[in-house]
């Protein structure tokens, strides 16, 4: 009888294994006349999905319902979806590496027929699908893939960034090291061995040593990305006692860094700064060590401006998800709204069409525009690169209100922290930042 | 055998053909995931040939990732000829494959399986930390030109479809023969009697060394094929997941037949795109779900299935004995 069963189940299987390449090609495909059809793509597996992508993703859910149903606070109150026109969303993830995101953007793109794409954290899946899309001739705004090497190194005609890449958030903490610490006579980093933490500690040591030549360099540790367990290194640190320690770390990999450093003081002898520690703070909640100093790439979370916009969704976000919104969101609806800008501005000059490709390119170059991390430029990299404000504060336990607060916020302006237009932050960082414009 | 010869490379061309004509009335996106299987099916191809002498290499990415590296380095040089690009892939990728065959054709079932798992894993740590390679933000790979042919445009991806499909042919013809030949029939005997092979006076060590090397050029050619398809290569090539991925699609497709291991390969990223389209949060849970029913009803793979099909019956005189 078994025998029975399986033989008739492999003859089917036989129909089955030759059909499945028919039935794609069969997929409905929608028509897309009066509604804004946009992809948005992010880590909902994998390492990357605790800490960004599914956050940033019901952060970009969140924004677009609100939008078609017009509930945005000014300055974007009044005009539904993007140009009045609802926006529909489909949801890819970004697990799988280069080969299978350029096969799924190919996918959204020439099956689905998406208007625009948002969203992409990794830096491999960034460089692997911007020539792509100059290709296709698809805008994609990325949402994070903090490596500047994409707009340095080349140039692509639709393809944008509306968030700041790595350099700032390094500059402001070197700033804010050299403006809050300056008794501090050595520095160590503390950083993934890979391209995000090789880049974020070479942009650190060089722009701290422009600011303080003084501070000498202790100690390089590059641990490997996801070790998750840190006792060697922090038996390092704790005997270099530097006076400053840098960390790019985030994810999984910081919280343990935090859980197993917190308990043995680490944070009592030596400041250690992070780039963008923020994002585990509500999830850690009271084991947050007290007195870290952070920042969240960008005026984010708990750092958002005091605008109507920001409040806005800040408590939206809380009160739909119940846990408050981190950095990942902030990025990835201020990426929303920067598209939502640039159709709109492409209608004011065709009249009020569904603009193409082409025209949303156009207008989204040197575009500005405002979000809840406050105003967001679109001013390097010849106009498809954003820069932005950062904001960096120290770490509190309210027991009152049960949350981890960021206290004593040091904001520092976009123009301050972020190279101008057409020069490589690498060389901008060594010549001594010229043309920065710091307020004090 | 001169006739079989000739058979073989006939239908092998005649499919070729069919094949790249249908490739022209084919969606762009398609057409991407076919070029990416015959990528792939290569190192399946590979991979088919060790499991016929029952080795299961888990670090087959290796091969696959040196290739796709050399092909990324080379044309960062400025060097964009697609044949020349694979030929270096194939050549590196041989010398890499004889250089740790040496050392691991000593070695059999789990133990070979690890080796072959640890060695791709350093492969892959080295790239990761190595700035001059690109790090973990991986290489851009030029588009490819075909001796001195630059295609434009709309035409590049159809082009290299084409390509991608007279060196999957050829290989595959090659394969195919090469199983056929006296290496080839004493090579699959290997899992059934060792000595008994060596009595014979042959080396059972000479013969896994060479198909070792056949495997890993094959798995050299898939990886330049891929990194000239996709424009940018990372270091995840030779991360333990992707060999994971083609020890799985080898599984799928049964250690015996050349077409078979394609058919796999295709079944496989057809799957996984359809999961992806409709199934964004758990698309992971359709290809594991697929992965056990394929190995609960399909223990011999999809080779398995037909070979079935065409097998005498149980009572016809001469059971077993394979005569095609």
């Amino acid at each position: 009888m078994l025998r029975k069963i399986t033989g008739q189940v492999r003859v089917g299987l036989r129909a089955v294994s030759l059909a499945t390449i028919a039935c794609v090609c069969a997929a409905p495909i929608a028509n897309a006349e009066e509604t804004f059809k946009l992809g948005l793509v992010n880590f909902l597996s994998g390492p990357a999905a605790d800490a960004f992508g599914v956050p940033s993703m019901n952060g970009g859910e969140l924004m677009v319902e609100a939008l078609n149903a017009g509930e945005v606070p000014e300055p974007y109150a009044g005009m539904i979806g993007f140009g009045g026109m609802p926006i529909e969303i489909i949801k890819v993830d970004e697990t799988g590496g280069a080969q299978v995101q350029i096969q799924r953007f190919r996918d959204l793109v020439q099956r689905e027929e998406v208007d625009a794409i948002v969203g992409y954290d990794g830096s491999g899946d960034c460089l692997a699908v911007a020539p792509i899309a100059d290709e296709l001739k698809k805008v994609v705004v990325f949402s994070g893939c903090g490596t500047p090497r994409i707009f340095e190194e080349n140039s692509y005609e639709y393809v944008f960034r509306a968030g700041s890449h790595s350099t700032m958030d390094n500059v402001a903490l070197a700033h804010y090291v050299a403006r809050k610490l300056p008794d501090a006579k050595t520095v160590a980093g503390f950083n993934q061995n890979y391209s995000w933490g090789q880049d974020s500690w070479r942009d650190f040591s060089l722009a701290l040593k422009e600011l303080r030549p003084d501070i000498e360099t202790v100690g390089e540790l590059f641990p490997e990305t996801g070790a998750g367990q840190y006792g060697a290194q922090i038996n390092v640190l704790m005997r270099l006692k530097p006076d400053v320690v840098h960390s790019s770390l985030w994810g999984g990999d910081l919280e343990a860094f935090l859980l197993q450093a917190g308990p043995r003081k680490l944070f009592d002898r030596t400041n250690v700064v992070f780039t963008m520690a923020e994002h585990v703070l509500p999830r850690l909640g009271d084991k947050v060590p007290e007195g870290l100093m952070t920042g969240g790439r960008g005026a984010v979370g708990a750092l958002h401006p005091d605008t109507p916009l920001a409040n806005w969704f800040y408590s939206a976000y809380e009160d739909k998800y119940d846990i408050p919104a981190v950095q990942g969101p902030f990025r990835f609806v201020q990426t929303i709204l920067g598209l939502k800008t640039a159709v709109e501005i492409a209608m004011q000059e065709n009249g009020g069409k569904k603009p193409t490709s082409e025209e949303i390119a156009a207008a989204f170059k040197f575009a500005s525009f405002d979000t809840p991390s406050g105003p967001v430029e679109m001013a390097i990299g010849d106009g498809h690169q954003a820069i932005q404000g950062n904001a960096i504060g120290i770490s509190k336990w309210n027991a009152q209100e049960n949350r981890v607060e960021l206290v004593d916020v040091e904001y520092f302006s976009a123009k301050c922290i972020n190279p101008p237009n057409g020069v490589m932050s690498e060389e901008w960082i060594k010549e001594g930042f010229p043309g920065a414009e710091c307020d004090n | 055998m001169l006739s079989l010869q000739r058979n073989v490379a006939l239908g092998a061309l005649a499919l070729t053909i069919a094949l790249a004509v249908l490739g022209a009335f084919v969606p762009e996106w398609i057409l991407y995931t076919c070029a990416l299987v015959l990528a792939k099916g290569l190192v399946v191809l590979g991979l088919c040939l060790l499991l016929r002498m029952n080795l299961v290499s888990f670090g087959q990415g290796l091969y696959y990732c040196a290739g796709a590296y050399i092909c990324g380095l080379v044309s960062q040089m400025g060097i964009s000829d697609a044949f020349f690009l694979t030929f270096l892939a194939a050549l590196g990728s041989a010398v890499v494959g004889l250089i740790l065959g040496l050392f691991l054709s000593g070695y059999r079932s789990v133990f070979f399986a690890m080796f072959n798992l640890a060695l791709s894993m350093i492969l892959y740590g080295v790239l990761l930390k190595s700035i001059s390679l690109g790090g973990s933000d991986g290489v851009g790979v030029a588009a490819p030109t075909y001796l001195g042919y630059a295609p434009d445009g709309e035409m590049r991806l159809y082009v290299f479809f084409v390509f991608a499909l007279a060196v999957a042919g050829a290989s595959s013809v090659f394969a195919f023969l090469y199983t056929k030949s006296e290496m080839g029939l004493a090579s699959a005997s290997v899992k059934d009697c060792e000595i008994r092979l060596e009595y014979l006076g042959l080396s059972v060590r000479y013969l896994i060394i060479f198909n070792f090397v056949i495997a890993s050029t094959l798995a050299g050619i898939g990886g330049a094929l891929v990194a000239m398809v996709s424009g940018h290569i990372i270091p995840e090539l030779a991360y333990w997941t992707t060999s994971g991925e083609f020890v799985f699609i080898t599984v799928l497709s049964g250690p015996n037949g050349i077409l078979s291991a394609f058919g796999a390969t295709a079944v496989f990223e057809t799957i996984r795109l359809v999961a992806g389209q409709n199934m964004p949060n758990s698309w992971q849970m359709l290809l594991g779900s697929f992965l056990l029913l394929s190995i609960l009803f399909m223990p011999n793979g999809i080779s398995g299935l037909f070979r079935r099909a065409k097998a005498p019956k149980p009572d016809a005189v001469g059971e077993g004995i394979n005569n095609d």
